[in-house]
């Protein structure tokens, strides 16, 4: 087993295709337990993973509980509002605190870009990043990766398009620089209200060019996989554009758009869906969506970072 | 005591000098300069040899924050002034966005009567455009005039509104005071905390395009015609910005601008890891944008470098990025800095001496900014190639928050003399 390179995990703007592979390949090994009618292995026996949710979160959150659990370690959450940030306990200072209890992985989840660096040059347990504001949120794109592997055989060469809200999208940032450092061409579209400059700018060197695009047909047209991403509640009504009605009608993923795509196309979602905004139920729900398939691919594929940083060998020292 | 200061390089731009030689310094005010005049003081003058330095009028600060009254846990008067003389500056021109804010006599008095006690340079204070800093009515300017502010300005916050704008401008044309404003559109700039571009969309912090800044330079430029005022932008950081005051200039109008150090040295990528050292309003910028700064400071569209040194504690700035309070500190580190742009031969010394001293006093209309005989003894020794490490150890200012920290920086103050008397002094000059 080659060593992992990385102390923590904050991103997958920093990890090499040899860094990604190797994520997604053990990601496969801990797949097959959640099969098992006993889902534990010894692994990470006595280690102590904190999950610190500084913002709300179901499924990423219960996902990384699962995955510490199914790996015998100790998983401990701290979700915001029950925590003392209420009583103005700065981030810091809560971490370091925790980290004063030795835990082994710290699971950081926060609402602004760059919390979870911060907190990797502070304190001495490692670092996983769980999503920070608009910044990254690494292993949503390692699952995302892997259940596109699963699907498809492969990553390199295939045409993958991202749709929604990118300006805010971690989700998104964190799926460009994984694919295209996997060798996949991908293609972001949205409204020209939630396109951030400086797009294709993110993977220079990297790989494929990005193709940019302000409707979403021309990014949907021959894609191979189509990732949704989620509109925020908050955003609608503001300047970004005027109301669902007009977001469905012009951005939304409905059969026709669908139909755009390549017949075996496959389609994503990072949930939660709004059912009817960015995308019809009858896609949901239909027979080329693979949304469940990634939650589950969620669990083992943080059970590999888990193993990778707290348990296996690493190559950091 | 009277001074000689004696070998140096005297840089005085407004008078046309750059030559070596003796300057003579009696009773507070610059009593002669010429070679070899040492040799002729009598016994009780304090001869400083300053060979292999810059002999300069007193730097000038337009824009401070000396944080008092109401934030002395991050800068006060005494502390801010004594970081000033560090950083050879002999005067500073203090900003009102203080707590409570300098919109009326009694905090201009206040700070007057601090610096006349505790001030290692000459203050300045600049008074408020607007009551409470809030950009809904005008504050008592004429007062403020008369109680000894400089300038008006509501730094920190932009006058959003047009007609108060308009109004604040004719209205400072009566009392014969330049209205400084912090150009920012705060509907466009919206909470963003770096420059819109290809970094923070990479980082993932919300930004604010250029034109927050620009497009209100515009607005303003247009005010200024109407009104005739005399106007001064803070802090100018994009090239839009440089394009629009150098077509105001070309069009005959009364408007001046400043640029900050760092904005000269440094692009957003120094906030590329979340540094909030590096995170100031306007924020730093693009490649372009520097460069244009940089060009626009030669061709003299630019007329002054000030530091906007903003103290911040720890509280404000160890904490998640676009929680951070905006701003650094930098009257200790502005002299390298300034240097460098001579060193890669963008300005020569004298353009930095203007630049630096007879601009700012000129634009404020402030005694200083040249040695002539009778003038107030504010002078300023440089050693333009000293080399020293930028630690926190060495500031004199209260706070550290600085992106410096930890460079290699090439030049310092060594002398900074405020009428006469040894402000600040490197520890060879020390008695």
């Amino acid at each position: 087993m080659s060593l992992f390179p990385h102390r923590h995990l904050l991103g997958t703007e920093t990890l090499t295709a040899e860094d990604l592979t190797m994520l997604l390949d053990l990601g496969e090994r801990f797949l097959e337990i959640a099969q098992r009618p006993i889902k534990k292995v010894p692994t990470l026996r006595g280690k102590t993973v904190i999950n610190l949710f500084l913002e709300p979160s179901t499924r990423t959150r219960t996902s990384f509980e699962i995955a510490a659990k199914r790996l015998s370690a100790d998983a401990i959450n701290i979700s915001g509002a029950a925590s003392s940030t209420v009583k103005g306990e700065t981030l810091l200072d809560t971490a370091r605190n925790l980290d004063a209890m030795a835990p082994d992985v710290v699971v950081l989840r926060h609402a602004q870009a760059g919390a979870a660096e911060m907190l990797a040059g502070r304190i001495s347990a490692r670092v996983v990043n769980a999503g920070d504001g608009a910044h990254e949120h690494p292993t949503q794109a390692l699952l995302d990766c892997s259940t596109i592997r699963a699907h498809k055989g492969r990553l390199a060469g295939l045409e993958v398009a991202i749709c929604g809200d990118i300006t805010h999208s971690r989700v998104a940032r964190s799926n460009i620089f994984a694919l295209t450092a996997l060798g996949a061409h991908v293609r972001v579209a949205g409204p020209r209200t939630l396109l951030p400059p400086g797009l294709p700018e993110m993977v220079e060197g990297l790989g494929a060019p990005l193709g940019v695009h302000d409707r979403i047909e021309p990014a949907i047209e021959g894609a191979d996989v189509i990732m949704m991403l989620r509109i925020q509640k908050e955003r609608i009504g503001t300047g970004l554009f005027p109301n669902t009605r007009e977001y469905s009608r012009y951005f939304g993923l409905n059969d026709r758009r669908l139909a755009l795509a390549k017949p075996d196309a496959i389609v994503m979602h990072p949930g939660p869906i709004n059912r009817g905004v960015e995308i019809e139920p009858s896609v949901a729900d239909g027979p080329q969506a693979v949304i469940l398939d990634q939650v589950s691919r969620g669990v083992a594929i943080r059970m590999a970072v888990l193993y990778l940083l707290a348990g296996g060998e690493t190559g950091e020292n | 005591m009277d001074l000689c200061i004696r070998g140096g390089r005297v840089i005085d731009p407004a008078r046309n000098l750059d030559a070596e030689g003796d300057l003579l310094i009696e009773k507070g005010v610059i009593a002669g300069f010429g070679a070899g005049l040492a040799a002729g003081v009598s016994k009780s003058t304090r001869v400083l040899d300053v060979r292999g330095s810059w002999v300069v009028p007193g730097l000038i600060d337009l824009h401070t924050h000396l944080r008092e009254p109401g934030q002395e846990y991050k800068e006060d008067i005494a502390t801010g002034t004594r970081a000033a003389a560090a950083g050879g500056f002999t005067a500073v021109c203090a900003m009102p966005n203080t707590l409570p804010p300098n919109d009326t006599r009694a905090v201009t008095e206040l700070i007057l009567r601090r610096a006349a006690t505790v001030g290692a340079v000459r203050v300045y204070p600049v008074g408020a455009i607007s009551k409470g800093l809030k950009g809904e009515s005008l504050a008592e300017i004429g007062e403020l005039r008369e109680a000894g502010c400089v300038a008006i300005s509501d730094d920190g916050r932009p006058v959003m509104n047009a007609e108060l704008m308009r109004r604040a401008l004719e209205y400072a044309r009566t009392f014969d005071l330049p209205l400084v404003q912090h150009c920012e559109d705060l509907t466009l700039s919206d909470g963003g905390s770096m420059n819109e571009g290809p970094v923070a969309t990479r980082a993932g912090i919300k930004a604010q395009p250029a034109a927050a800044e620009s497009s209100m330079v515009a607005r303003d430029i247009e005010l200024v015609a109407l009104t005739g005022a005399r106007y001064h932008v803070a802090h100018v950081s994009s090239a839009e910005s440089v394009r629009l005051v150098r077509e105001a200039k070309r069009r005959g109008l009364p408007v001046t601008c400043e640029v900050t150090p760092h904005h000269l040295s440094l692009t957003d990528q120094a906030c590329a890891h979340y540094d909030t050292a590096a995170k100031c309003n306007p924020p730093l910028r693009g490649a372009a944008d520097v460069d244009a700064l940089r060009e626009g400071l030669r061709d003299g569209t630019i007329d002054a470098i000030a530091t906007d040194h903003a103290p911040h504690s720890s509280v404000e700035k160890d904490v998640e990025f676009e929680q951070a309070a905006f701003g650094m500190i930098g009257l200790e580190t502005a002299l390298p800095l300034a240097l460098d742009l001579v060193r890669t031969g963008l300005l020569t010394p004298a353009m930095l001496v203007t630049r630096l001293s007879a601009a700012p006093a000129g634009i404020f209309r402030l005694p200083g900014g040249r040695l002539g005989e009778g003038q107030p003894a504010d002078v300023t020794v440089i050693d333009p190639e000293a080399a020293w490490t930028c630690d926190a150890k060495s500031f004199l200012s209260r706070s550290r928050n600085s992106p410096f920290l930890g460079r290699a920086l090439r030049g310092r103050a060594t002398l900074t003399i405020v009428g006469g008397k040894l402000a600040f002094s490197e520890e060879r000059y020390r008695e």
